[in-house]
């Protein structure tokens, strides 16, 4: 039996497969629709995300199986004091497989330990978000037709968003990716990042502000700079504008650049560019319930 | 001079960083056996300039060498029989340990579940970084032992 806790768990190969089987779901759903018949899903999450249960929700019923779960700790057991290893040992006897978000961090491995059932890590704290990084190398694939051989932008909050440390780790398994780092002094990229790839003599830049590099880039992951990271107001607003992707920026970027972001969008994406064709960010919402699929799929076993 | 006697049975931890064996009798548990312990501070060295030596009259297999590999992998374990010092102990840092060290990051799980064990991985052994292994925190110096 298998978990899911970090997106490192499975090998290039895996992933390969995993995206074959979650590009077959996309072509032909109907194949799959009862794939997952009779079996349940429990969405355990102690902290409120409605968009990641959703996705599994949405994952599990288009397989045609059964979803039980609480959305928030205040009605689960944990408010009675119920240890996660006492949860999942009852959510073993209920369900198939378990998606668990958790805001203390390592709480889904704590689970995994002592499941009987595949436990599928939907966010723990600051700490991982595998599912995420699952669906954002999935649409790179759908979308560009490969992994591999492009130059990404990493944009914003690049110190302290989990997603992006988690797709950058992820991606620098494959050939001939070259990164770019946008984003202001005070949230720089963290060291740990630059020298793995400095270990690993993987391409990298830093800069500071956006339009200068966006004539270079196959792919522009966006991420939220927030107001509360700064030190000073007076910072903040000198600098918010650098990172706020609208119009004029775009016109400097290629006709086949794509621009993803983790959702939810503040005002980092002009709303102006939702129908821009190169803006991904909606279609890689619905390569997150596909990788779910062939996800679920891949953990209960099932094959088609 | 201070001298301090040899042992017959037992072991003897040289090399230990000065002012150190204090918190390494006490990972040790030595405080818990019922045997002669020495603790010398500040034993002048050639190598070191100043050493702490702790010399144990007991069985070398009540050692807990994993935790001693842990926190400091330079000692050196000299094995002591008849008085005589009859094999000396490589300490290799260990890949898992359990319970002596605790994790501080108050966002990990077991900051909030009592009943869990602190386990923490080797993960870089070149630079001697172990990570919890709930939440990946790095163990620093300034973490308070279990």
């Amino acid at each position: 039996m298998r978990h899911l806790m970090s997106p490192m768990d499975f090998s290039v190969e895996e992933l390969e497969r995993l995206f074959d089987l979650a590009a077959s779901i996309e072509q032909n759903p109907a194949k799959y629709a009862h794939a997952c018949e009779g079996r349940i899903l429990a969405t355990c999450f102690y902290e409120p995300s409605t968009r990641t249960r959703l996705s599994f929700e949405s994952a599990m019923t288009k397989l045609g199986g059964q979803v039980i779960g609480f959305s928030d700790a205040g009605s689960s057991s944990a408010s009675k004091g119920e240890s996660v290893s006492d949860t999942i040992r009852v959510i073993s006897c209920y369900a198939d497989i378990c998606a668990m978000r958790h805001p203390k961090e390592g709480a889904p491995m704590v689970a995994a330990e002592k499941s009987l059932i595949p436990v599928i890590n939907a966010g723990d704290g600051g700490h991982q978000h595998p599912t995420q990084t699952l669906t954002d190398l999935l649409t790179i694939r759908s979308l560009k037709g490969k992994l591999g051989g492009f130059t990404i932008g990493l944009c914003g909050d690049l110190k302290f968003g989990r997603t992006v440390h988690s797709l950058i780790k992820a991606l620098v398994r494959y050939p001939d990716i070259r990164f770019i780092f946008i984003s202001p002094e005070e949230l720089k990229i963290p060291d740990y990042i630059t020298d793995m790839l400095k270990s690993k003599n993987i391409a990298y830049e830093e800069v500071i502000r956006l339009e200068q590099v966006m004539p270079q880039l196959d792919l522009l992951y966006m991420t939220r700079v927030q107001k509360e990271r700064f030190f000073n107001e007076e910072d903040y607003i000198r600098l918010k504008d650098f990172y706020i992707l609208d119009k004029a920026k775009m016109e400097l970027a290629g006709k086949d650049m794509l621009v993803l972001h983790p959702l939810p969008r503040v005002n980092e994406i002009s709303v102006e560019l939702d129908d821009d064709p190169r803006a991904a960010y909606f279609r890689q919402a619905k390569y997150g319930v596909y990788v779910r699929m062939a996800l679920i799929l891949t953990l209960l076993e099932i094959t088609v | 001079m201070l001298n301090v006697g040899k042992i017959e049975e037992g072991f003897v931890l040289d090399h230990i960083k000065a002012g150190k064996s204090l918190s390494l009798y006490e990972h040790l548990q030595l405080d818990k056996l019922d045997c002669t312990v020495a603790i010398i501070k500040n034993a002048r060295s050639n190598k070191m300039g100043k050493k702490d030596i702790l010399k144990v009259e007991c069985d070398i297999d009540m050692l807990d060498l994993d935790v001693l590999a842990f926190i400091d992998h330079n000692i050196t374990v000299n094995v002591i029989k008849n008085g005589e010092i009859v094999a000396k102990k490589d300490l290799v840092l260990p890949p898992k340990i359990r319970n002596v060290i605790k994790c501080r990051n108050p966002r990990c799980i077991t900051s909030i579940e009592q009943e869990l064990p602190h386990i923490f991985v080797l993960a870089d052994e070149d630079k001697e970084i172990y990570r919890c292994q709930y939440c990946e925190e790095k163990y620093s110096e300034s973490a308070k032992a279990l």
